[in-house]
């Protein structure tokens, strides 16, 4: 017996269907796999040419001599030192500031609220809103808050009206870069009390260690590497932005470091800034732009790397000790 | 046996152990009449907290409403020095809302046109320029940002090794922590020069470079969101759609695209945010022309480059700077609503994974 000729024919033609049908999909496949994979080589292709470009441009002219001294010459000779001095006090006065405040917030979201509480929502609305804020408007805000509400209020109380913190000044660039770096040391941190194993904490409990002493000794320690990262992104973020300290205490060139909370300070963003667009004599300030723009791209480099390593040990610590 | 005699009637065999009693007790036709008192766990007391814990916490709880009190004083004080447009007289004899967004006739011109200069003899606030600037630098960056962002995406969560990622992911990150004001420079002396030899460009600065260099930087963010949105994508559904026949690339397009499409909005809206606010990239490559051009090619200049040129050179308390912290406010509440949307969408799309698995 044999089959119904129309059923051969409609067999072979589903197995011709078929047969298209996986070839189609198989090209889709390839055409699928193939873009996405050259979206991703032109975005790591991105940071290779910027990382080429000013490595070739800049290192010729990157030695010690550049880091040690001062700019000469209508910033054309010399070096970038008292910028890096200044970047250097403003960071420190930033992470004093900043960072046992959003370690505060953090291990209070963590360890003590509620998570449905309004306050709770409250805060994590606001840290998700303030890492969104644009820099400029911190700039904005460092203006009218720091230098011309609290500046020049204390100015008022305590210098008889003499302008003195009343400015532009190097506290109130740092406090101002303090508030914007806020939210990455909040979720940094947080995520590193998350990644603490409950039972540490219940373990300490019920040894008869209060809350505080546990969070103190056992949390906050578990947690450290977290907070250093936290820490690390922080800085990288804060030597790098312009736009919060544009009118809140960076200056072009100063003759003396900044000696004073209240003086104002150079630093290697605002130079890059300044040097290539209002030189008056680009050829002549190429390479030390070059240079600068180098230490800065190096220098946020081995901050970023450095909190990547520190993340990827804290890691491995509890996924070994859990495992 | 014994038995218990209650009321004379026999009911129940004779217990032995207090756990009979109370098992016993609590039937039914005797429990009216044998009272068992509840078992009561014994009474743990802590040694109270010493005071200094005690106002150590409370330290912990003030510090930690910093975030709350930051985001309310950043809008009080921008708006408080934005708000003479309103009231001050002095102020409004130079510069209205109105005449911020209705195109007025200025002496000179032959017809009523929204233009930006004021810094000229007669002070022009026009803001439509910036706002076609901003949005115009926006849309360039978010239409290079978004495909290869969700692109690099989707190959490293559903085609690469996990070696691979573990290599881009930190990769990606340094491209996250590249300064704005160094991606300004490149697109400022490198970039520039490319596009202005690719394409033969009128003026070097422009919308086009700008708005790509803009994307360098929202690129690592829209990409971070999205991969952990297309990884956190549960198993069962790719296996599935893959039982059911289709193929891998049906897979990705039509299940796991969609189902991780709030984490991918999200990073979107975030990336979106970022570029309307970021200033230092439009400030040092779009050429800084406040002029109303549909063109992509020509200069053109952003309200953020706009705050960030003009602030340093304008008096205190004067009709352009209201005007600027005006505008601030403006970037603030603008990137406020997208951030907030954004927000949502990560907790709509950790709701939807979160029920499904």
């Amino acid at each position: 017996m044999t089959a119904a000729p129309g059923a051969v024919r409609d067999r072979a033609a589903l197995a011709q269907t078929t047969a298209s049908r996986t070839r189609r999909n198989s090209v889709a496949d390839s055409v699928m796999a193939v873009a996405s994979g050259a979206a991703l080589l032109i975005v790591l292709s991105i940071l290779a040419v910027i990382l080429f470009d000013v490595i070739r441009n800049g290192l010729p002219r990157l030695t010690i001599g550049f880091l040690s001294e001062a700019p000469r010459n209508g910033m054309t000779e010399g070096g970038i030192f008292p910028a890096i001095i200044g970047m250097l006090e403003m960071v420190i006065l930033m992470t004093l500031a900043g960072v046992p405040v959003g370690v505060a917030t953090a291990i209070y979201l963590h360890e003590y609220a509620s998570p449905v509480s309004p306050v709770t929502r409250a805060i994590r609305i606001a840290v998700a809103n303030l890492a969104g804020v644009p820099s400029i408007v911190f700039g904005l805000f460092g203006l009218g808050f720091f230098v011309q509400f609290l500046g020049a209020g204390i100015d008022k109380v305590f210098f008889h009206g003499e302008k003195v913190f009343g400015q532009p000044a190097l506290i109130w660039a740092a406090l101002t870069m303090a508030v914007l770096t806020l939210p990455v040391v909040i979720v940094a941190t947080e995520e590193a009390l998350r990644a603490v194993p409950r039972e540490l904490r219940e373990a300490s409990l019920a040894l008869g260690a209060t809350r505080f002493q546990t969070v103190l000794h056992v949390a906050v320690p578990q947690a450290s590497p977290g907070i250093l990262t936290g820490t690390i992104l922080a800085v990288s973020r804060g030597a790098g932005e312009v736009a919060p300290i544009l009118f809140t205490g960076a200056a072009y060139f100063l003759p003396q470091l900044p000696k004073h909370l209240s003086s104002q300070f150079m630093s290697p963003s605002y130079h890059v800034y300044v040097l290539s667009t209002q030189s008056p004599d680009v050829d002549a300030t190429q390479p030390i732009l070059y240079a600068t723009v180098l230490v800065l791209l190096l220098l946020t480099f081995a901050l970023n790397v450095a909190a990547v390593v520190v993340r990827s040990r804290m890691r491995r610590r509890y996924t070994g000790a859990t495992a | 046996m014994r038995h218990l005699f209650v009321n004379g009637r026999c009911s129940y065999p004779q217990v032995t152990t207090p756990e009979g009693a109370i098992a016993m007790a609590r039937q039914k036709s005797i429990s009216a009449r044998i009272v068992v008192p509840p078992v009561r766990p014994p009474k743990l007391t802590l040694a109270p907290a010493p005071l200094w814990h005690r106002a150590a916490e409370w330290l912990l709880r003030c510090l930690a409403v910093s975030a709350v009190v930051a985001i309310v004083l950043i809008l009080v004080f921008i708006a408080k020095e934005a708000a003479p447009i309103f009231y001050s007289a002095a102020v409004r004899a130079e510069v209205t809302l109105s005449k911020m967004w209705v195109p007025q006739l200025w002496p000179g011109y032959d017809e009523s046109a929204s233009i930006w200069q004021p810094v000229s003899e007669i002070p022009k606030f026009g803001v439509w320029p910036l706002i076609l600037g901003t949005v115009k630098v926006t849309l360039v960056a978010m239409a290079v940002s978004v495909p290869l962002g969700v692109g690099a995406a989707v190959y490293v969560s559903q085609y690469a090794r996990p070696r691979t990622r573990e290599i881009v992911k930190p990769v990606v990150e340094l491209l996250a922590g590249i300064p704005s004001v160094v991606l300004g420079f490149f697109a400022l002396m490198i970039m520039a020069t490319w596009f202005q030899h690719l394409f033969g460009l009128e003026s070097r600065l422009n919308a086009l470079v700008s708005g790509v260099a803009l994307s360098f930087a929202v690129i690592p963010l829209i990409f971070t969101f999205a991969e952990e949105a297309l990884r956190a994508v549960p198993r069962s559904y790719v296996e599935a759609s893959t039982a059911l026949g289709a193929a891998r690339w049906q897979t990705i397009a039509q299940v796991v695209l969609p189902a991780a499409s709030p984490g991918i909005a999200a990073g979107v809206a975030l990336g979106l945010g970022r570029a309307v606010g970021e200033t230092m990239i439009v400030l040092m490559a779009s050429g800084n022309a406040a002029i109303i051009s549909a063109s992509l090619v020509d200069s053109t200049r952003t309200i953020s480059a706009t705050i960030a040129a003009e602030l340093a050179e304008v008096v205190f308390g004067g009709a352009h700077y209201t005007v600027l912290f005006f505008l601030g406010t403006l970037l603030f509440l603008t990137t406020f609503c997208i951030n907030t949307l954004g927000d949502w969408a990560i907790r709509r799309m950790k709701i939807r994974l979160g029920g499904s698995t």
